[in-house]
């Protein structure tokens, strides 16, 4: 790991590019979170609905505001992901 | 309804006739290649997250997001006029269809709210859910973001726009398919820092064209080729930020109006600012005061939740339809649609419900338990039937 090799790795790294993986890592890793929150949240709402059918309006009703908190968070990671690409 | 075959037959015609017409226009000189025009490929999307203004009148700017908001509106009042026209006791046509909405909603915020503040609540809750909804599928009407005005790429002095379009005056106001955007870097308008007056905004001009100049020959552009930017006349509500913005504010007023028209201000605010146990003497009451001051936090962070929830999910969809059609034309964009409409309505949904969620614990009031007990009642009522 000499000069040489790490000067151009070095200029490789402009500012644009950057900005470009920054973007990535940040809906990347955004949209981890909730996808595991939502399946969560569905598979508590099928185990339910299963028990109790006579329910489900109440049961869907709450379930899709529950995925509707969750994926709120998916889409702050959007938004600053949209920002860092396009924006700065 | 006409058939199945009849639809392939005219699909196929109306191809082939766009085929045709693309090479009538490589032959008139206005298209350039060949590829581009049979393909329809459409320009790369110069994507804009702030909305474009149309006309400004001193302080005061039309953005084409105002403008679609105002035809909502108007669309709105125009169907509840003409739904209300001539009522009968049976209805039929306009007035059956807006029956069936209104009590369709009804069930949803009483079943929530209970009977007599579900029907204290319900105008709030439908207004907000049917705005923002035919807000959304406005904007999925072939005539949204497409049909704007061409403003030549640095002609607006004080915002510097970086991605534009690149196409050939043709006299018929199309930009044709296959156009590609230029991107222009921002210009370093720091050396201009020490003049003043009209001596730097003369400097802060020649550096913009400046660098317009050299883009433009980087990219080997000719000069019958101008560079522009698009503001399209009509362009989704919701996509500006200022707008559930203005429902997340007004949602949050209304909350809390509820709350202390029911409760009292004094009790209302005591949720918030909890010094009951304190007053006693009792210092565990600094554990309920710091809970009310995160509850108070809770709230303004609700603003900002359902804000961004709405505003995100809109522009994340004009964006998606965007590229979409960008990479493979009238395609590609077809399940994104139904993905948009879709989306449009669960949103919509999503900020009613929410609001008449957060009014309901408004209502009922500091605790909680009696709260739960007040809505699952009516819960369980309808779900009986």
């Amino acid at each position: 790991m000499d000069l040489a090799t790490i000067v151009p790795v070095m200029l490789a790294f402009t500012d644009d590019s950057m900005r470009f993986i920054g973007a990535g890592i940040a809906i990347g890793v955004g949209s981890f979170g909730p996808a595991l929150g939502i399946g969560w949240l569905v598979s508590k709402a099928m185990e339910a609905l299963g028990r109790n059918p006579e329910a489900q309006p109440v049961i869907q009703t709450n379930m899709i505001l529950g995925i509707a908190f969750a994926e709120a968070i998916a889409i702050y990671a959007l938004v600053v992901a949209v920002m860092i690409g396009f924006v700065f | 309804m006409p058939r199945l075959r009849t639809l392939i037959i005219l699909g196929v015609l109306a191809i082939l006739l766009g085929q045709v017409g693309g090479l009538v226009m490589i032959k008139a000189g206005i298209a350039e290649d060949l590829l581009k025009v049979v393909l329809l490929r459409g320009a790369k999307p110069a994507i804009e997250i702030k909305a474009e203004k149309l006309y400004t009148i001193g302080f005061f700017s039309i953005t084409n997001t105002l403008l679609t908001a105002w035809i909502v509106v108007l669309f709105l009042i125009g169907l509840a006029y003409f739904a209300t026209r001539r009522m009968a006791l049976i209805p039929s046509g306009l007035q059956n269809l807006m029956e069936a909405v209104v009590e369709g909603l009804l069930g949803l915020v009483v079943g929530t709210a209970g009977e007599k503040e579900g029907r204290r609540f319900f105008p709030v809750i439908a207004t907000i859910f049917l705005f923002i909804v035919v807000a959304n599928w406005f904007a999925l009407l072939p005539v949204f973001n497409a049909i704007g005005k061409i403003e030549p790429l640095g002609a607006e002095k004080k915002e510097f726009h970086e991605e534009s379009v690149v196409y050939k005056e043709s006299g018929l106001g199309l930009i044709f398919p296959g156009a590609e955007t230029l991107t222009v870097e921002e210009p370093d308008l720091s050396a201009c820092n020490d003049l003043s007056g009209h001596e730097k905004t003369e400097c802060q001009d020649t550096q913009r064209e400046h660098a317009i100049e050299t883009a433009r020959e980087e990219k080997g552009l000719k000069a019958d080729e101008k560079t522009a930017i698009i503001a399209p006349y009509l362009r989704s509500m919701n996509t500006d930020l200022m707008s559930p913005m203005s429902f997340a504010i007004a949602s949050a007023i209304f909350v809390e109006y509820w709350g202390i028209s029911a409760l009292g201000f004094f009790a209302y605010a005591g949720r918030f600012f909890n010094v009951s146990k304190l007053v006693k003497g009792d210092p565990m009451g600094v554990i309920d005061f710091f809970v009310g001051v995160l509850e108070f936090i809770a709230e303004i962070a609700r603003l900002i939740s359902f804000t961004f929830r709405l505003f995100g999910n809109m522009l994340a969809g004009e964006i998606l339809l965007l590229v979409m059609t960008f990479l493979i034309p009238f395609l590609l964009a077809l399940p994104f649609y139904g993905l948009e409409l879709f989306v449009g309505a669960i949103q919509a949904f999503v900020f009613a419900m929410l609001t008449l969620v957060f009014g309901t614990l408004a209502v009922a009031g500091h605790g909680g338990h009696e709260a739960e007990g007040h809505v699952q009642e009516p819960s369980g009522a309808a779900a009986a039937h």
